[in-house]
């Protein structure tokens, strides 16, 4: 059943459609320009071919396209949703070809927001029953055009791999050869769907589709565009938020060899040139005075103060059952604020996009999680209506909520305003970790009482900045941001008098945004940090702490039990090394992790393991998801041990990877992934592991030197040799 | 200029100082080999210099002279380039896939002259190359499996 190189066509961009959906057919198209080192494919007409919705084509020799709506970052989907499809469609999974989803909040939009966005860990959750029914209505359709033509009741044919058989006279038919005719018949409704036990694709740990590519050179991400004369350009904006331009020497960086154009916006330069080295040099010869405006003086130390100011207001109340004033009012109480930095996403492909600009033609080629804003904001940088723009989806050299923004596109397109032909403009790492869109600093406060060794009363008050205001409007309302409190109020532990809170403070200066494990990273941090100090305070062993609480949440039981069992918890451990538990309700998923880790007498860490149990429903593709959750380990104790961007008069103080620091191989630990067995729908996990990391990690600590580290990163003054407590 | 590349003479104009990535890229539309921090600090842009391991980021086009250079396109053709495709794809290393072609570079390079690597060996070897997806643990499995399928 596995997809191997030489059967599977590559991963392609698809026509773009300008127009819409008539009776569910779609009628125009218009061909763009191709990048010349994206595969030759046919224009996408779906004209003579058999195309029952926007996902599926099948042309008369058989080849069957799928339109992915939500675009691949690495987290598979590029599996997991063609897996959903062709289990419904019954189509050979080894011969499909693959595109990404030209720009269509129409048509592709994520059912969960709406609008055609890839993001919140939910692609396999969103189109979980839509993309079945899709292939469902399809099959019915190709079974309704052989039974036809065989004259036989379309009950007694079966399908599989791309063939409708009909076992009593022995015949069968290709989807290809019924192609045609099926696009005649009327679509079925209520098509009843796959029990999960006639499931022959779903729950097996295929080989995904886009793996190929990736491993010889020809996998073409949004930064491999080349188009025939085009150019190369980078830029650099006032690395000051907010500042400007106020005077440019261009006369060195134009005798630069290459160097075609040197373009002056309000807030940044750019330099044009053959190609991305001359622009470079470029760049790097230009000598520009900037007018750094009203951040000039604005500090880190500042913005914590705003913030720390900010978290002693009384917040909008999010959810709240029981007396929570009574409840703290008696009991043992025990009170902490935990704090989180600015974090850089730092996508191993620099942030970047190709624009080629005509008075009346706007065409873009980048990698995006958002192609449909993609199209309407370069429609609005450019001056032209969003019909006259072509935006390009590719695959994405990372995304981690980074490419939930447009703003790359918007830059290019202005740039591209001031070159003759296309452009493909590309951020130094240094100029996108300076000017990325970060996640927001966090300050939380929780405040509990204990009575008879469980939690009484849990007050918790989340503070920062709000990104659903900007970015998705209808995620806040009265105050209260959905995604900043999302595990705070899903937070799985039996407590009588709960209540928890937002205030929403954002940061001067800094722009803010997702990144990966969003609202929830902040809270299961705080939350499982806290629980392990209530613990103490109890006297109980965390993983015994937590599960008096979770009687009624059987599947947390059964993941922290797994996790526990599976990671050695208990069993004697040396001097300073420790293990720490998280419990995690994010993304629909249901995950507990234990990280074993030692600390060294100068505060350094070493990994020693990570185990990590879960249950996230019915495990589409589960190999996929070992992968997701070990590498959303490695990006969250990333974050843990490393991550911080910090501000100094009104800039961003690191740059590159020696500053802004990665876990390498060499620290990697292993990472066991126990998946528990579920007939439930789905849940989410590209962002699980994320989350589960750092209050993991931070809770060994705790175990290990007694040291309860309330803010990340990891400050190893405080766990130096000789403070155990 | 003239380069061999992959085992063909390839000729372009290029300044001398232009590292060797941008005319892989810009240049000759070779586009496997990535750039991802311009200082060597990441090993995206990897590439072999007569069968060596090199940053091709700050790697000047001039410094090359004759020395024959090897890409990801063309790693496949040597038996540890294809050993270890092949189990990056049989083990499914990959996730975005955007550091991978420095990844495998640097393995390949490795089993070139370690056909047997220990833990320390790939930690030594692999260390320079970042994977933000969080591969590691799969490309450690992986380079195991290659070197133990030249041996079986």
């Amino acid at each position: 059943m596995a997809a191997s190189a030489n059967t599977i066509d590559r991963v392609s961009r698809r026509a773009v459609l300008t127009g819409g959906l008539v009776s569910g057919f779609l009628l125009a198209f218009h061909v763009p320009v191709r990048a010349f080192n994206e595969p030759v494919q046919p224009p996408d007409d779906p004209a003579g071919k058999f195309a029952p919705n926007a996902f599926i084509r099948i042309d008369a020799s058989g080849k069957t396209t799928l339109v992915m709506p939500q675009v691949e970052m690495g987290q598979g989907v590029y599996t997991a949703l063609p897996m959903m499809l062709a289990e419904e469609l019954d189509a050979d999974f080894a011969q499909l070809t693959l595109e990404h989803a030209p720009p269509s909040d129409k048509l592709y939009g994520n059912p969960l927001f709406g609008i055609q966005a890839t993001g919140n860990s939910n692609s396999v959750r969103a189109w979980w029953k839509p993309l079945r029914t899709a292939g469902a209505t399809a099959r019915a359709m190709l079974v309704q055009a052989a039974a036809r033509q065989w004259q036989v009741d379309p009950a007694s044919c079966s399908t599989g791999n791309s063939l409708v058989l009909h076992k009593a006279s022995g015949r069968q038919l290709s989807y290809g050869a019924l192609a045609l005719a099926a696009s005649n018949e009327v679509p079925p409704k209520d098509v009843p769907l796959k029990e999960p036990k006639d499931f022959v694709l779903i729950g097996k740990p295929l080989k995904r589709l886009d793996t190929p590519d990736k491993v010889n050179g020809k996998a073409v991400y949004g930064i491999d565009a080349l188009l025939p004369d085009m150019k190369f350009a980078t830029l650099k904006t006032c690395p000051v938020f907010g500042g400007k331009v106020a005077r440019v020497d261009d006369s060195a960086a134009r005798k630069v060899p290459g160097v075609q154009n040197v373009v002056v916006l309000e807030d940044l330069v750019a330099v044009v040139g053959d190609h991305t080295w001359a622009a470079i040099k470029g760049l790097e010869a230009l000598v520009v005075e900037w007018d750094e405006g009203p951040n000039a003086r604005v500090s880190s130390q500042d913005i914590w103060e705003n913030l720390r100011a900010a978290s002693e207001n009384e917040g909008a109340v999010a959810k709240s059952r029981g007396d929570i004033a009574k409840g703290l009012a008696t009991g043992d109480k025990l009170e902490a604020s935990y704090e989180l930095p600015f974090l850089a996403h730092a996508t191993m492909e620099p942030v970047n996009a190709t624009v080629h600009l005509t008075p009346d033609s706007c065409e873009v080629w980048t990698g995006t999680q958002v192609i449909a804003r993609v199209q309407l904001q370069a429609g609005k940088a450019a001056g032209l209506p969003v019909e006259k723009v072509i935006a390009n989806n590719h695959l994405l050299g990372g995304g981690f909520g980074r490419k939930l923004e447009p703003d790359m596109v918007i830059a290019a397109v202005r740039i591209a305003k001031h070159v003759d032909g296309p452009v493909k403009v590309i951020w130094t790492r240094e100029e996108d970790i300076r000017h990325d869109v970060y996640r927001p600093i966090y300050r939380d406060t929780i405040a509990a009482t204990l009575s008879d060794g469980k939690i009484a009363a849990w007050k918790y008050r989340v503070s920062g900045s709000s990104v659903m205001a900007r970015w998705f409007p209808p995620g806040f309302q009265k105050g209260v941001d959905i995604d900043a409190v999302d595990s705070a109020i899903d937070m799985p532990y039996d407590i009588p008098d709960f209540h928890v809170e937002y205030v929403r403070a954002e940061p001067p200066a800094v722009p803010t945004g997702f990144w990966r494990g969003v609202g929830p990273n902040n809270n299961v941090f705080a939350i499982e940090c806290f629980m392990d100090e209530l613990a103490r305070k109890a006297g109980k062993d965390p993983v015994v702490f937590r599960r008096s609480m979770l009687a009624n949440q059987p599947r947390f039981l059964a993941a922290l039990n797994l996790a526990a069992e599976k990671s050695g918890w208990g069993k004697p451990l040396p001097a300073r090394v420790g293990r720490g538990v998280c419990v995690q309700p994010s993304f629909a998923s249901f995950i507990a992790t234990v990280v074993e880790a030692e600390v060294d007498e100068n505060g350094e860490i070493d990994l020693r393991r990570v185990t990590c149990a879960v249950d996230t429903g019915i495990a589409v593709n589960p190999d996929t998801i070992e992968a997701q959750l070990q590498g959303g380990l490695v990006f969250g104790l990333t974050a843990a041990l490393y991550g911080e961007i910090t501000i100094d008069r009104g800039r961003v103080q690191q740059s590159n990877f020696n500053d802004y620091r990665m876990l390498r191989i060499d620290q990697t630990p292993v990472i066991d992934v126990h998946l528990i067995k579920s007939g439930e729908a789905p849940g989410g996990i590209g962002e699980t592991g994320a989350t589960a990391g750092p209050p993991a990690l931070r809770n060994a600590i705790y175990a290990a030197t007694g040291v309860a580290l309330r803010r990340l990163p990891i400050d190893r003054a405080m766990i130096a040799g000789g403070k155990k407590a | 200029m003239k380069l061999t590349i992959n085992g063909e003479q390839k000729s372009f104009d290029a300044p001398s100082d232009m590292p060797l990535l941008w005319v892989l890229r810009d240049i000759l539309g070779m586009t496997g080999t990535k750039f991802g921090c311009g200082i060597a600090q990441c090993g995206a842009c990897t590439v072999h210099v007569e069968g060596k391991p090199v940053r091709s980021c700050m790697l000047p086009v001039g410094a090359l002279r004759d020395r024959a250079v090897t890409t990801i396109e063309g790693i496949g053709a040597s038996p540890a380039g294809a050993r270890v495709q092949k189990a990056w794809l049989d083990l499914e290393v990959v996730q975005c896939g955007y550091c991978q072609s420095g990844q495998i570079m640097s393995a390949a390079a490795l089993l070139t002259t370690t056909p047997s690597p220990d833990d320390s060996d790939i930690d030594a070897a692999m260390a320079g190359n970042i994977c933000r997806c969080g591969t590691y643990v799969r490309i450690r499995a992986a380079i195991k499996q290659a070197a133990s399928q030249r041996q079986s």
